[in-house]
């Protein structure tokens, strides 16, 4: 099974490396019929999981379907006027409340393992972000050696704040999940998350990174994730939370250890100006791979 | 067995009066007619919420709410939009609670359970009548506080409880300090105590008053479905009570049970509301389940296949659904052992569940199918019903939970099981017992016209919600980046069709009421087995006062 799990992983992500466009990759598609693709190692063991997953559950409502098409053919009042008086068949019983335990068996080998995975970083964190949910705007605080390090609020971006933050192209800020301050965070690092909410419950999600964690006024929740490409990836608040909800999104910047560490060491005198470098240095960057 | 003779000399002992005969009545017949009109209204009301819902998320933006809060809240400006925005919430929140406490369990359990258990076990009547009335009588005035308590004040500038059904402190506390919320657990407590009387009153019922020779086990499956259902009633709503009573005291008297800041926890509210909360999703269920296992041997013209297995299946799933609470809440920040659990025992459900498909389909088998309306819904419900049982078999699995949890999927999921399960279990229960309760046969053709149209809408609102989820749109929104808009309009045009669909059901119970075609006593033929088609129909207004008896 592990080996088939590698082999399909394989196959995702070259998928993915064919698809388009870094950024379009950790965003919702139009007419999309699937999970989003992976950012990091967790998902792309969920988008597996849930591959896996309808290869039983599709043939199980075939199957379904098939026989209720069958007996509405073969068993209808004109093909067979005499109904059979049987009741009772003790093997067929057994046969199929047999056949659904060992397909759940077979959910619950590699379910177990992914649960596991999701609660088994590898290693120490190289970075810990606090996020605490508020109504209606998230905010973080990076907890590192420095009495003060970085923290920010994030708000939704507005359309009329696109010029001011740089970030008129709709295709990679897109409307309602853009925000005005991203998480900035280095790629190939384990990022250590603790989430917690300031007035009401909210969620921290990330479909790319298969994270949500619930944010709990009095509670401080614990998840990691470390994202293997750099790009922007967009969640939404997903617990409700009240009249804005829908307008609390979660962007995270993945960047190469050294953008971080420059952004980080800017961030520290003013997260504007620091996220503004940033930007300009991705752009140079693509810029130059595009000329290549 | 004696039957339609003998009994048609004491047809009519009706009290005189419309005042005696449904205000104060004690007749299980005429109080579950009275549930049927009751859920009927409130199906109606709870789907136009939905169809707000989906008209306004047929396009990304905001579309109308801001002009309904303007309308109906009298506010303008950005103050619409605000008051739209809790509106839209608002509306989720009762679309979900009257949909679930005012239509699906008033039909099933007020109506056809009322109607038909004490028939189908040969009981004159419920246990306790007066009872049964104040059962019926405790709801209209709950519905009336849920109504209310969308036109008062809840969040500051909102009007209406905007929690969604599960009602989570501390937004359902702090988050909406006015009174609002008050009203809708008012509403809650005076529903839940509704239930609660009947489910004493069918448990009582049935374990005292069948038949001689009608023992458990050769009880027919809806009196076992329903039997189930009460003791899951019974053992779940005074949870809830508890939860919303705590809610209701740190509202109010400065109780901090779910506040934080005074040592309590906002998590103990959603234990306990999903302690009643699964069993009450079973609760919606089940009874349907009983339902179309008749209609299915009926018009199979052969007994259920492996009764008792299906009996036992639904005290399996009524037991193991008191134990699998917690995986609604695989996000919360639950221990890892204690979603190993919960995942462990949810799974188990499938078992039981699996078994009943079967069973029906191998009711069918062998059988000699005569594809009458109610069998048109009976087979659309084991179909769908497996696509949204599916679906919950992968929501069992914590890890892929993770991605799925809060988003459209399970949207898409609990309305396969409920919105096209139950809902279909209800159509199919009205088509096959119309006939019997009313004495008037309705136009096949106008029903199953209701079917497609319904069948259709239902799926084109549904299936498309499973993408939207897997894309990662959250549930409860009331505005969805662009990406979402395809697969959203489609589901809103899958919603109108529905709305359609009801209208052709009105028109059918209009029609059949105004053309009075008789139907005669057993209109299905001899697969009908049970007790209520040896009554003429409508059966006479006391039955079985010469108790039949069962070999």
């Amino acid at each position: 099974m592990l080996k088939k799990m590698a082999w399909l992983s394989g196959v995702v992500s070259t998928a993915s490396v064919i698809l388009p466009g870094i950024a379009s990759a950790a965003q919702p598609m139009p007419w999309q019929v699937d999970l989003q693709p992976a950012g990091t190692g967790i998902m792309r063991e969920i988008r597996w999981f849930e591959e896996y997953t309808l290869w039983f559950l599709i043939p199980i409502v075939l199957l379904v379907l098939g026989l209720l098409l069958y007996v509405i053919v073969r068993f209808n009042k004109r093909s067979n006027p005499t109904p059979s008086r049987v009741s009772h068949n003790t093997m067929i019983e057994i046969i199929w409340t047999i056949g659904p335990v060992l397909v759940l068996l077979m959910f619950a080998v590699p379910s177990f393992q992914l649960l596991t995975a999701q609660y088994t970083p590898p290693g120490e964190p190289g970075l810990t972000i606090k996020a605490t949910g508020n109504q209606w705007y998230w905010g973080y605080e990076y907890q590192g050696d420095q009495a003060e390090d970085v923290s920010f609020d994030a708000y939704m971006l507005r359309d009329a704040d696109r010029a001011e933050y740089g970030k008129e192209d709709k295709a990679v800020y897109p409307r309602l999940l853009a925000v005005d301050n991203e998480i900035v965070v280095p790629v190939d690092t384990t990022v250590r998350l603790l989430v917690t909410a300031g007035d009401v419950l909210h969620s921290w999600a990330m479909p790319a990174f298969g994270v949500k964690m619930d944010a709990v006024p009095g509670r401080l929740n614990e998840t990691w994730f470390r994202v293997d490409k750099e790009g922007i990836y967009y969640g939404q608040c997903s617990e409700l939370c009240g009249k804005d909800h829908a307008f609390m999104p979660i962007a995270v910047r993945a960047v190469s250890k050294e953008q971080y560490d420059k952004w980080h060491a800017a961030a520290l005198e003013d997260v504007g100006v620091a996220n503004k470098q940033l930007m300009a240095a991705i752009e140079s960057q693509q810029k130059l791979a595009s000329a290549e | 067995m004696a039957g339609t003779i003998a009994h048609d000399g004491h047809a009519d002992h009706k009290p005189q009066g419309f005042v005696r005969r449904w205000m104060f009545s004690t007749n299980h017949k005429d109080i579950g007619t009275l549930y049927l009109i009751f859920a009927i209204t409130a199906g109606i009301l709870g789907g136009f919420l939905s169809v707000m819902m989906r008209w306004e998320l047929a396009e990304p933006g905001i579309q109308i709410f801001h002009g309904l809060a303007s309308m109906i809240y009298g506010v303008e400006g950005d103050a619409a939009i605000d008051a739209g925005k809790s509106m839209y919430n608002a509306f989720t929140t009762a679309h979900g609670l009257i949909m679930i406490f005012f239509m699906v369990m008033p039909a099933l359990i007020g109506g056809f359970a009322n109607w038909m258990v004490p028939i189908m076990i040969g009981a004159p009547d419920m246990a306790f009548p007066r009872m049964n009335n104040i059962s019926f009588w405790l709801l209209p005035p709950a519905f009336l506080l849920l109504l209310i308590s969308m036109f008062m004040p809840s969040a500051p500038g909102a009007h209406g409880v905007g929690g969604g059904w599960t009602i989570y402190p501390p937004f359902s506390t702090v988050g909406q300090p006015g009174p609002a919320m008050d009203f809708a657990i008012l509403s809650l407590h005076i529903a839940g105590a509704s239930s609660i009387l009947g489910a004493i009153n069918f448990i009582t019922t049935i374990f005292n008053m069948r038949a001689p020779g009608m023992t458990l086990h050769k009880m027919p499956l809806f009196a076992w479905s329903v039997l189930i259902t009460a003791f899951l009633l019974l053992l779940s709503l005074p949870v809830l009570a508890g939860g919303i009573t705590m809610l209701l005291t740190d509202r109010n008297f400065g109780t901090t049970f779910f506040a934080p800041d005074g040592g309590g926890d906002p998590l103990l509210f959603q234990h306990l509301f999903w302690f009643f909360g699964h069993p009450e999703v079973y609760i919606l269920i089940l009874p349907g389940f009983g339902i179309i296992s008749h209609i299915v041997s009926t018009f199979s013209r052969k007994p259920v296949f492996g009764y008792l297995g299906m009996a036992y299946a639904m005290v399996a799933i009524g037991v193991v659904g008191f134990i699998v609470w917690a995986h609604h809440m695989y996000t919360v920040g639950l221990s890892l052992d204690t979603q190993r659990y919960f995942v462990f025992a949810t799974m188990v459900i499938a078992v039981p569940t699996g078994v009943k498909i079967f069973s029906w389909i191998a009711t069918m088998w062998g059988g000699s199918l005569d594809m009458r309306t109610p069998m048109l819904w009976a087979i659309g419900f084991i179909f769908l019903f497996t696509v949204g049982g599916v679906t919950g078999v992968q929501l069992a699995n914590a890890g892929l939970d993770r991605s799925l949890h809060d988003t459209y999927y399970v949207v898409a999921h609990f309305h396969y099981v409920l919105s096209l399960g139950a809902v279909f279990a209800i159509f199919a229960a009205w088509y096959y017992w119309f006939p019997k309760m009313t004495g008037y046969m309705y136009n096949s053709t106008v029903a199953r016209i209701h079917f497609w149209v319904t069948f259709i809408g239902v799926n084109l609102i549904f299936f498309p919600q499973h993408f939207l989820g897997l894309a990662g749109m959250p549930r409860r929104y009331i505005d969805y980046p662009d990406a979402f808009a395809g697969w959203n309009h489609v589901s809103s045009i899958g919603s109108y069709i529905s709305a359609v669909g009801v209208l052709i059901f009105l028109y059918g119970v209009f029609e059949a009421f105004a053309k009075k075609r008789e139907a005669g006593a057993n209109p299905w033929g001899e697969g009908a087995t049970t007790l209520e088609w040896q009554l003429s129909s409508p059966p006479p207004y006391h039955q079985w006062e010469q108790l039949p008896r069962i070999k």
